[in-house]
C-alpha cells in the first residue's frame, strides 16, 4: 500500500525536467560533463581564432573586418543595387548577395515548374510524351552542370549575333550577343494612382474570397469568385488609365557605339546560368515528384472517383497534398543545391557572390579567411532559411491532412 | 576555383595554426628535395606546358634557375598552376615556395597579402585587344564597349580608372581563367579583351585567327612583374632575388649558356668572384660556391630567356622594349655580385 501511493506521488517536476534535458539518462554528473565539453569546445575555437590572428600579424597579412569599408574601386556588369566603382567592398558584397539570390530564386521557379511538367509527363499515359519526359531526364541529370553552362554560355548564346545584327522585335526587343534588351518601364505621375487602383482591386477581391468561403460553409451558397475578381482587377486600374492617362511610359533600348543604352538589359551571363540550373535541377524535381505521386496508393484516387469527384480535383485534394509530404524533404535538397550551384557563376563571369566577393575581393585584400568565413556563413544562413520555409510548409501540409 | 580557394583558405588557416610566420623555406625546399613553384594555367611564352607536357616559358625558367640553384638539377619543381585569384593564397598557405606568374608589384599587394616582391623580371603595361574590323583606333574610342578580363588582377582596377577618368561608359564581364576570358571575347561576347601586354600578344596566339585582332597603342598602366615570396623569410628571398639577378648580371657580362665553362676559367677577378674560385658569396646565400654557373648552364642569361620563350626566337615576338638591359636603352638592371 505504502509503496502504491509513493508511486503516486507527482515528481518534482522542474528540477527533473530540467535535470532529464541538461543531463539525459546520466543526470547531474551527465550534465557536468557536457559543461566541460562545451568550454573545452569553446576554449579550442578560441585557441585558433586567436593564433590564427598573431600568426597573420607576425606574417604582416591583414587581418579584421576593417577591408569592408575600404574602396572596391571594380565594376562589376550586374547590379540590382547602386553601385559604383567608388562603393565599398561591403557593397561589393551586398551586390554579389543579391545576384546570388535573385539567380537561384529565379532558378528554383523555373526548375519546380519544368520539373512538375516532365514528372507528370513521364507518368503520361501518352506513349511519346512520357518517351520525351523520360529522356529529358536522363540526359540532363547525368551530364556535369559546369559543362551544361558552358554550353548555354559559349555554345548557344555566344552564337547570337552582334548588337548591330541582333534580331529585334517591333523595334523594342532586341536579342544579341550582348544579351536581352526591352522597353523600361518608367513611372509617369498617374502611377500612384495605378498602383493604389491594383492594390485595392487585390484587397477587395480577397476580402470577397473569404466572404464567399464564410457564405459557403455558413448557408451553403456558391458565390462566383472569379467573374468578380477579374472584373475588378481590370476594371479599378483601367478606370484610373482612361481618366488620368497611361500610367507608364517605356524607355527603349538604342543601340549608340558597341552596346545598346537605356532600356531594360538581360546579361547572356544570368541567362545561361538561369538556363542550365534550372533545367538541371528539374531533371532531379521530376524523379521526385514522380516518386511521390506514385507513393500515394492507387486506392486514393479510386476512392475519389466513387465520391464522384473530377480527375483533376482527386488529383489537386487527394493525390497532391498526400504526394507533397513526400515530395517536400528532397524537393528542398534540391533547392539548396541549385543555390548552392549557383556559384559555378564565376565560370562564365555572373557576377555572384563567390565571383566578386570570394574571388575579386579576396584577391585584392588578401583576406582569405575572413572572407572565405562570410561567404560560407552566407550560403549557410541561406540554405538554413530555406530550409525553414520549407519545414514551415511541410508542417501546413500534414497539419492540414491530420485535421 | 571555388574549391580550391576553400582548400588553400583551411590550409592557410591549418598552416598558420601551426608552424607561425619564422619559416624557413630554403630548408625545406632542400629536405622536400623539390621546389614547388607557382605558375600560370597556361600563358604561352610565359608558363605553358609543351607537347611533352614539360612546363616551359620565362617565369617556368625561373623556377628552373631556383631549381639549378639549390639542387643542381632544374628539373627538380613542382609546378603548381594556379588562377589569377587563388595566387596569393596558395603562397600564403605554403602551398607554394615561390611565385612566379606575371605578377604586378603595388603597394597594397606588398603591405597586406603577407608577401615580399624579390624583383622585377617584366616590365609590362596594360593594353587592350580588340578586333580589327572594329575600325577602334584609339582605347579612347571605346565608350560604351564591352569589356572581358581575368578577375584577381590590377587589370579590373585599372580599366575603372581609365574609363572612369576618361568619362566612358563600359561593361566589364569578369572571368576567373585566362582561358575562360579568351574563350568569350573570341564568341564575341566582349568587344575588347584587356590584360598586361605581354599576356594579350600571347594569348592572341590562342584565337583562330591571330592576325584578326590588333593591340590598340595605349598602354594605360605600370605593371612591374615578378616573382613573390612570403613575408618574413629574408634567407629565401635573397635566394629567389639573387637568382634572377644572376641571370640579367650574366647578360651584361657576356655570359651565356654555351660559354659559361669557359668564362668560369677566366682569370678575371669579377668572374672568380661571380663564379666562387674566389670567395664564397654563393654559401653566403645559403647556396653553394658555384651556384650562379648552374642557373646560367640551366636557363642561359636573362636575354637567351627572354629570347627564347617571349622575344625574336619565340611565336610571341615581343621585342625588349624596357626590358632591355640599361646600358642597351631598356631599364632592366641588376645590383653587381660583390
Amino acid at each position: 500500500m505504502a509503496t502504491s501511493t509513493e508511486a503516486r506521488k507527482p515528481p518534482l517536476q522542474l528540477a527533473a525536467k530540467l535535470r532529464r534535458v541538461l543531463g539525459g539518462q546520466a543526470g547531474w554528473s551527465g550534465f557536468l560533463l557536457q559543461i566541460v565539453f562545451v568550454t573545452a569546445l569553446v576554449w579550442i575555437g578560441y585557441e585558433i581564432v586567436e593564433n590564427a590572428r598573431s600568426n597573420l600579424a607576425a606574417q604582416k597579412i591583414a587581418s579584421g573586418f576593417g577591408f569592408l569599408s575600404n574602396t572596391a574601386g571594380f565594376a562589376v556588369s550586374q547590379a540590382l543595387i547602386p553601385y559604383s566603382e567608388s562603393d565599398t567592398y561591403l557593397q561589393v558584397f551586398f551586390v554579389g548577395l543579391v545576384n546570388t539570390l535573385v539567380v537561384s530564386l529565379i532558378g528554383i521557379f523555373f526548375a519546380t515548374i519544368i520539373g512538375f511538367i516532365v514528372g507528370l509527363g513521364r507518368m503520361s499515359p501518352n506513349w511519346l510524351l512520357a518517351r520525351i519526359a523520360g529522356g529529358y531526364v536522363e540526359l540532363i541529370r547525368n551530364l556535369p552542370l559546369l559543362f551544361q553552362i558552358l554550353f548555354w554560355y559559349l555554345a548557344v548564346l555566344a552564337t547570337l549575333p552582334q548588337p548591330r545584327q541582333s534580331i529585334s522585335l517591333l523595334d523594342s526587343f532586341f536579342l544579341s550577343n550582348r544579351g536581352f534588351g526591352l522597353p523600361k518601364p518608367i513611372g509617369t505621375e498617374a502611377f500612384t494612382a495605378f498602383a493604389v487602383a491594383v492594390i485595392v482591386a487585390i484587397i477587395a477581391a480577397l476580402v470577397l474570397r473569404v466572404y464567399a468561403r464564410q457564405q459557403l460553409f455558413a448557408k451553403g451558397r456558391v458565390i462566383a469568385v472569379w467573374p468578380i475578381t477579374l472584373g475588378l482587377l481590370i476594371g479599378l486600374p483601367l478606370l484610373t488609365v482612361l481618366v488620368l492617362g497611361k500610367p507608364v511610359t517605356f524607355e527603349y533600348p538604342v543601340l549608340r557605339g558597341f552596346n545598346f543604352s537605356g532600356g531594360l538589359r538581360v546579361l547572356p551571363e544570368f541567362v545561361a546560368l538561369t538556363l542550365a540550373l534550372s533545367t538541371y535541377t528539374a531533371a532531379f524535381i521530376a524523379e521526385i515528384v514522380r516518386a511521390g505521386v506514385q507513393s500515394v496508393h492507387k486506392g486514393q484516387s479510386e476512392a475519389g472517383a466513387s465520391l464522384g469527384l473530377s480527375r483533376g480535383a482527386t488529383l489537386r485534394l487527394i493525390v497532391v497534398p498526400q504526394a507533397m509530404r513526400v515530395i517536400l524533404p528532397p524537393l528542398t535538397n534540391q533547392y539548396l543545391n541549385l543555390t548552392k550551384n549557383s556559384s559555378l557563376a564565376v565560370a562564365i563571369g555572373y557576377p555572384d557572390l563567390v565571383s566578386v566577393f570570394a574571388g575579386t575581393t579576396m584577391s585584392q585584400t588578401g583576406q582569405a579567411i575572413e572572407i572565405i568565413a562570410i561567404t560560407m556563413a552566407v550560403y549557410l544562413v541561406i540554405s538554413l532559411i530555406t530550409s525553414a520555409i520549407m519545414s514551415l510548409y511541410g508542417w501546413r501540409i500534414s497539419r492540414s491532412m491530420s485535421a | 576555383m571555388k574549391r580550391a580557394t576553400l582548400m588553400f583558405s583551411l590550409a592557410l588557416a591549418a598552416s598558420l595554426t601551426a608552424q607561425g610566420a619564422s619559416a624557413q623555406t630554403l630548408k625545406t625546399v632542400k629536405d622536400r628535395g623539390m621546389l614547388s613553384c607557382g605558375v600560370t594555367q597556361g600563358l604561352p611564352g610565359f608558363s605553358a606546358p609543351d607537347d611533352k607536357g614539360n612546363w616551359v616559358g620565362f617565369d617556368v625558367d625561373l623556377c628552373r634557375g631556383i631549381a639549378a640553384a639549390i639542387f643542381n638539377d632544374a628539373t627538380k619543381v613542382k609546378y603548381v598552376p594556379l588562377s589569377a585569384k587563388d595566387r596569393f593564397t596558395a603562397l600564403q598557405s605554403g602551398e607554394i615556395d615561390v611565385l612566379s606568374r606575371n605578377t604586378t608589384w603595388t603597394l597594397s599587394r606588398d603591405t597586406s597579402l603577407g608577401v615580399n616582391f624579390a624583383g622585377i623580371n617584366y616590365y609590362d603595361g596594360q593594353g587592350f585587344l580588340v578586333r580589327k574590323a572594329l575600325k577602334v583606333n584609339s582605347a579612347l574610342e571605346l565608350n560604351s564597349a564591352s569589356i572581358c578580363l581575368q578577375t584577381g588582377t590590377t587589370n579590373e582596377q585599372n580599366v575603372a580608372d581609365y574609363f572612369k577618368g576618361n568619362n566612358m561608359k563600359y561593361e566589364v564581364i569578369a572571368f576567373s581563367t585566362a582561358d575562360e576570358t579568351i574563350k568569350a571575347y573570341e564568341s564575341g561576347r566582349c568587344d575588347v579583351f584587356t590584360a598586361d601586354l605581354s599576356q594579350l600578344y600571347a594569348e592572341r596566339l590562342k584565337l583562330t585567327v591571330p592576325a584578326d585582332h590588333a593591340v590598340l597603342p595605349e598602354v594605360i598602366s605600370k605593371e612591374p612583374l615578378g616573382p613573390l615570396v612570403r613575408h618574413g623569410d629574408d634567407q629565401w628571398l635573397d635566394v629567389v632575388r639573387w637568382t634572377l639577378f644572376a641571370m640579367i648580371n650574366a647578360e651584361e657580362l657576356g655570359i651565356t649558356q654555351k660559354n659559361v665553362d669557359d668564362q668560369a676559367k677566366s682569370d678575371k677577378p669579377e668572374l672568380k668572384r661571380i663564379f666562387g674560385t674566389d670567395g664564397n658569396l654563393g654559401e653566403t646565400l645559403g647556396l653553394t660556391k658555384d651556384w650562379f654557373a648552374r642557373i646560367i648552364k640551366a636557363t642561359g642569361n636573362y636575354g637567351e630567356v627572354f629570347d627564347r620563350n617571349v622575344g625574336a626566337g619565340s611565336k610571341l615576338g615581343i621585342s625588349r622594349g624596357l626590358n632591355q638591359l640599361w646600358n642597351k636603352g631598356g631599364i632592366q638592371y641588376a645590383p653587381p655580385i660583390r
